[in-house]
C-alpha cells in the first residue's frame, strides 16, 4: 500500500530525512518511532504530498506522491501534530467541509460525516462548536477529519501527544479499530504506544532508519542475553572488588557499573552509597546463584539482585543514542 | 469548481460567525451614512445660496448637485475602505497558517489556485454585502431629487469602488499570506494602503514625467474618473491587472510554503 524508496529530504546542508526505505502492507499499523527532530514529521509530510522530497520516491496505493499528488491526496487522511480545526465551526459543519474538499460526492457527504462521527464517538456532540471542546475531543475531531473521506491510508502525527491517560487509551483503541480497513502510519516518541498499537515499527534517528521490525522481534533479537542487576553497599574499593569477584564467572559478557550517588561519596558518609551493576550474561544461562555467592565471598554487602528484561525502551535508547554510548565506552576503556 | 465553492462557503460562514463581518459592515454603514447626509445637506445649502445669488445677480444657477454628491461620496467610501479592508483580509491566510489548517488544505485534493480563488471571491462578496446597502441612500434621494439622479454616474462610481475594492482585497490577501500573525498582517496592510494614499496625494499636483508615472500607478487616481461618469478602459485594465498581480503573488506565496522549512 505504501512503498518508500530511498527517500531523502534536505534543507540546505541539513538532511532531515536521509535515504529512508520501507513498505507498509494493506491494513497494517506502522509505528514511526524516534526522538523529537528525527525526521518523522518530514517523512509524513512527504507522504501526504505537502513537501516534495529532494530525492527518492514514495508511492501510495501505486501512485507517486509527487507526480500524481492529487490521486494520492484523495486516498490519504492526515492528522498533523496539531489538529487542523476551525474553532468557530461545529463538528458537523467542519467534517462536512473536509469531506467536500477531499472530493466526497455531494450525495455521500452526510453519510460519511455520520460514519466518521460514529467511529470517533462524536455523534452526541455534533452541533457543538469545536472551540468549546476539550483537548481530547479536539483530537478526536482531528482523527474524524482524517477518516471522513474513507481514505486507504491514514497518517497520524503524534496522535496522543498532550492527552491525559484516559484519552490516550481511547485514542489508541480508536486507532486499533481503524486498522484492517485502513492502512495506518502513526508517529510517536512514546514507546508503549508502539508496543500496544503497532504491528510493525520503524525506528528512525537523525533522519535514518535504525531498525524495522515487529515490536516483539525487536525485543527478541536484541535480547542476546539476559541482564542481571545487582546492588552492593559502596565503599572505597567496592568497584574494583566487584569487578574482580565477577571476572572469574564464566558466561558473563559485559559488566556495567554505576555508582548511584557518587557525589555524596566522601570519608564522612562512606558506606551510605549504593553501587549498582548491570551484568549481561550469555543466552540461556542463569548465573544469579554464582554471582550472589562470589559477591558475598568477596566481602561486599549484597543488597539487591534481580534479572532485567530488555524492553523496547532499552532498544530504542540503544539505537538512538548509540553514538553517545560508544563515546562513553571508549572513555571507560582509557 | 466544487473545491472553490467549498472554500468560498466556509470562508463566508466564518466571516459571519465571528463578529468581524458585523463590525465591519456596521461601522461602514454608520460612517458612510453620516457622511452621505452631511455631503447632501452641505451641497443643498450651497445650491440654495447659489440660487439666491442668481436671483439677485441674474446669473443662472450652475450646480450639478447629484453629480457632486456622488463624487464626494465615492471619495468617502474609498477612504473608509482604507481602514476596513485590512480588517477583512488580515486573517484570510495568516489564521489558516497559525491554526495549521493550511497544511490540511494543501494536503487535500485542491489546487492552490482553487484556494486562492475561493478566498478572494469570499472577501469580495463580503465587500459587496458591505457596499450594497449604501445604494439605498441614493434610492431615497432619487425620490426628492430634481433634476432626476443620473443612475449612470452612480453606477460607474460604484464600478470604480468595486474595482478598487478588488485591488485592495487582492493586496491585503497577499500580505496575509506572508505571515502567521493576523495582527501583523493587518498592520502591514494598513500601512501599505496608507502609503498608496500618500503616494496619491503627492502625485496630484505633480506635472513632471515622474509625477505622471506615479499618477498612473496610483491606485486611487483611477476611481475618480469613474466617479465622474467616465468608464475608462485603461482604468479597468489597470485595476484588473493589479488585482491579478496580487492574486498571482498570493498563489506563489502559498506554493512556496511547500519549499520552506517548518
Amino acid at each position: 500500500m505504501i512503498e518508500v524508496d530511498h527517500l531523502t529530504k534536505s534543507y540546505g546542508q541539513a538532511r532531515a530525512v536521509n535515504d529512508i526505505s520501507f513498505t507498509v502492507e494493506k491494513g497494517e499499523i506502522l509505528g514511526f518511532l524516534g526522538p523529537n527532530g528525527a525526521g518523522k514529521t518530514t517523512t509524513m509530510r512527504i507522504l501526504t504530498g505537502y513537501l516534495p522530497a529532494t530525492s527518492g520516491t514514495a508511492r501510495i496505493a501505486g501512485y507517486d506522491v509527487f507526480e500524481q499528488s492529487m490521486e494520492v491526496r484523495r486516498r490519504i487522511g492526515y492528522l498533523p501534530e496539531t489538529p487542523p480545526i476551525y474553532p468557530e465551526m461545529s463538528i458537523e459543519d467542519y467534517l462536512a467541509f473536509v469531506a467536500r474538499i477531499k472530493g466526497v460526492d455531494a450525495g455521500n457527504i452526510s453519510a460519511r460525516v455520520d460514519q466518521a462521527m460514529a467511529l470517533t464517538n462524536l455523534t452526541d456532540r455534533r452541533r457543538e462548536l469545536i472551540k468549546r471542546l476539550s483537548r481530547g475531543y479536539k483530537q478526536r475531531v482531528g482523527i474524524a477529519q482524517a477518516i471522513v473521506h474513507n481514505p486507504d491510508v491514514v497518517i497520524l502525527d503524534e496522535p496522543t501527544v498532550g492527552l491525559d491517560p484516559n484519552q490516550i487509551k481511547e485514542v489508541r483503541k480508536l486507532i486499533k479499530g481503524l486498522a484492517g480497513e485502513h492502512t495506518i502510519i502513526l508517529s510517536t516518541h512514546i514507546l508503549p504506544e508502539v508496543e500496544i498499537t503497532c504491528d510493525r515499527v520503524v525506528i528512525i534517528n537523525r533522519g535514518q532508519i535504525a531498525a524495522v521490525d515487529t515490536p516483539r522481534n525487536l525485543v527478541n533479537q536484541r535480547q542476546s542475553g539476559s541482564h542481571v542487576r545487582i546492588a552492593v553497599r559502596e565503599t572505597g574499593d567496592s568497584d574494583a572488588l566487584l569487578r574482580q569477584a565477577l571476572s572469574s564467572i564464566e558466561g558473563i559478557q559485559n559488566i556495567e557499573v554505576n555508582s548511584a550517588n557518587p557525589a555524596n561519596l566522601n570519608e564522612a558518609n562512606e558506606g551510605s552509597g549504593l553501587l549498582t551493576a548491570s551484568i549481561e550474561v550469555g543466552q540461556g544461562l542463569d548465573l544469579r546463584a554464582p554471582i550472589a555467592a562470589r559477591v558475598v565471598n568477596s566481602g561486599l554487602e549484597l543488597l539487591e539482585l534481580g534479572t532485567i528484561n530488555v524492553s523496547l525502551e532499552d532498544i530504542f535508547m540503544k539505537l538512538t543514542t548509540e553514538e553517545l554510548s560508544e563515546v562513553k565506552v571508549d572513555k571507560e576503556n582509557d | 469548481m466544487n473545491g472553490i465553492l467549498a472554500i468560498y462557503r466556509r470562508e463566508m460562514k466564518s466571516y459571519f460567525v465571528s463578529p468581524i463581518a458585523y463590525i465591519v459592515i456596521g461601522f461602514f454603514l454608520i460612517i458612510t451614512g453620516y457622511f452621505f447626509a452631511n455631503i447632501l445637506s452641505i451641497l443643498i445649502e450651497r445650491s440654495f445660496m447659489a440660487q439666491m445669488q442668481a436671483q439677485r445677480m441674474g446669473a443662472p444657477p450652475d450646480m450639478d448637485v447629484p453629480g457632486m454628491v456622488i463624487r464626494n461620496f465615492v471619495g468617502v467610501i474609498a477612504t473608509v475602505m482604507l481602514f476596513l479592508i485590512p480588517m477583512m483580509t488580515m486573517g484570510v491566510y495568516s489564521e489558516e497558517r497559525k491554526r495549521g489548517t493550511m497544511e490540511m488544505l494543501m494536503t487535500s485534493p485542491l489546487t492552490e489556485l482553487q484556494i486562492v480563488i475561493g478566498k478572494f471571491f469570499a472577501s469580495l462578496s463580503l465587500f459587496l454585502l458591505m457596499l450594497s446597502p449604501t445604494l439605498i441612500y441614493h434610492g431615497v434621494v432619487s425620490f426628492y431629487s430634481e433634476p432626476a439622479l443620473q443612475w449612470r454616474i452612480i453606477g460607474s462610481g460604484y464600478l470604480g469602488i468595486f474595482l478598487l475594492g478588488a485591488v485592495l482585497i487582492a493586496l491585503g490577501s497577499f500580505i496575509s499570506a506572508l505571515t502567521e500573525s493576523q495582527i501583523i498582517a493587518g498592520v502591514i496592510t494598513f500601512v501599505v494602503f496608507l502609503l498608496l494614499w500618500v503616494l496619491d496625494f503627492g502625485a496630484r499636483g505633480a506635472s513632471t514625467t515622474t509625477g505622471e508615472i506615479v499618477k498612473y500607478l496610483s491606485i486611487l487616481q483611477h476611481y475618480e474618473t469613474f466617479a465622474q461618469g467616465v468608464i475608462d478602459t485603461s482604468s479597468i485594465v489597470f485595476y484588473l491587472s493589479v488585482t491579478l498581480l496580487g492574486l498571482f503573488l498570493t498563489l506563489r506565496t502559498i506554493e512556496s510554503m511547500r519549499w520552506r522549512r517548518a
